[in-house]
């Protein structure tokens, strides 16, 4: 199913496309039909500078137990690291 | 045959992009508007659009993310319209209408005209079905035309008032291992238009889920896909008179 639930949120930093870096401003998060991986519904990330225009987009499609793991690999290396290095910015 | 990209008037008279296959033959015929699903005006949804034009139909697949992303690849697109808050009814009424228009224009249409729609599309199909003088309509697994939406998914609108309203006969499609719509659902969609005397087709397959018809995802089922192939051209064949 099209599921239309989409989380939407502003970030900050920077990804690597098929040309070159680019700057992202937000984030959309959903389950959903991916366009390339092979699953009925993958968890679907679109890093986006929409100023930029609808191109300047990285996507990414995972599988949900792969999603879910690098979830908790995000959240581990953030805990795992002095508060003091994250208050740097 | 020709493929071509065109340009018509959408919804509130705004120019949008839609994908052509058309017969170069003069001998009248009809038009099918093919309602891309979520993901977008993609290759998959083209390739059903260039089937119908084989098939000897005039089709045209409207470009429903146009005016979010005009130009852009189907995928950035329908992530520019999905963070931009989707396709609302109303304008998803006003571009089938333009692209009704579109096909109804061209010098060998015979004024017939239907819709197809696969997963959000086939909701749409129902929704054109119920809104526009069409002469027909196919639902392809449509997820949301009735009843509630799941906890934590923004609500969609019922539609299920629509089955009065039905302009031309409907074809349905169905999976009976889908969860969205699930069987029941279906049922239920059977009642209405059964209720309100309208004409109408449903056929359910065991052993297919959502999206059978998809041939480069795992929830392809060939056989299924391929007789539900030949309920749409046969569908069609008797409504649009081609």
């Amino acid at each position: 199913m099209c599921t239309y639930q989409t989380e939407l949120l502003e970030v900050v930093g920077s990804g690597k496309g098929p040309q070159q870096w680019m700057r992202f401003t937000d984030a959309s998060v959903y389950v959903d039909h991916p366009v390339h991986a092979m699953a009925g519904h993958t968890l679907n990330i679109d890093l986006r500078d929409p100023a930029q225009g609808p191109s300047a987009r990285v996507a990414i499609e995972l599988h949900p137990q792969a999603a879910r793991a690098l979830a908790e690999a995000i959240i581990r290396s953030l805990a795992s690291v002095p508060p003091e290095v994250l208050a740097e910015h | 045959m020709i493929c071509e990209t065109v340009m018509f008037d959408g919804h509130g008279g705004d120019p949008i992009e839609g994908y052509a296959a058309r017969s170069l033959d003069a001998a009248p015929r009809g038009g099918v508007v093919v309602i891309h699903h979520m993901p977008g005006y993609d290759r998959g949804t083209k390739e059903i659009t260039r089937r119908f034009g084989a098939e000897g139909y005039n089709a045209v697949c409207p470009n429903l993310y146009w005016r979010e992303a005009p130009g852009a690849a189907p995928d950035d697109a329908a992530a520019a319209a999905r963070a931009a808050g989707g396709v609302p009814d109303e304008r998803l009424v006003g571009d089938v209408k333009g692209a009704m228009a579109y096909l109804n224009g061209l010098p060998n249409s015979n004024g017939t005209t239907a819709t197809i729609g696969f997963c959000s599309g086939g909701r749409q199909s129902w929704l054109a079905n119920g809104s526009l003088p069409l002469t027909a309509a196919i639902v392809c697994y449509g997820a949301f035309i009735i009843g509630d939406t799941p906890e934590g998914l923004p609500p969609r609108p019922s539609l299920g008032h629509l089955a009065a309203s039905m302009s031309g006969p409907l074809l349905g499609l169905w999976g009976n291992d889908d969860t969205f719509p699930p069987p029941a659902d279906v049922d239920t969609l059977e009642q209405l238009l059964k209720d309100a005397g309208k004409a109408y087709e449903f056929h359910r397959y065991d052993g297919a889920g959502h999206a059978f018809f998809a041939v480069d995802r795992a929830s392809y089922r060939p056989e299924a896909a391929v007789d539900g192939w030949e309920k749409v051209l046969t569908f069609l064949a008797a409504q649009l008179g081609s």
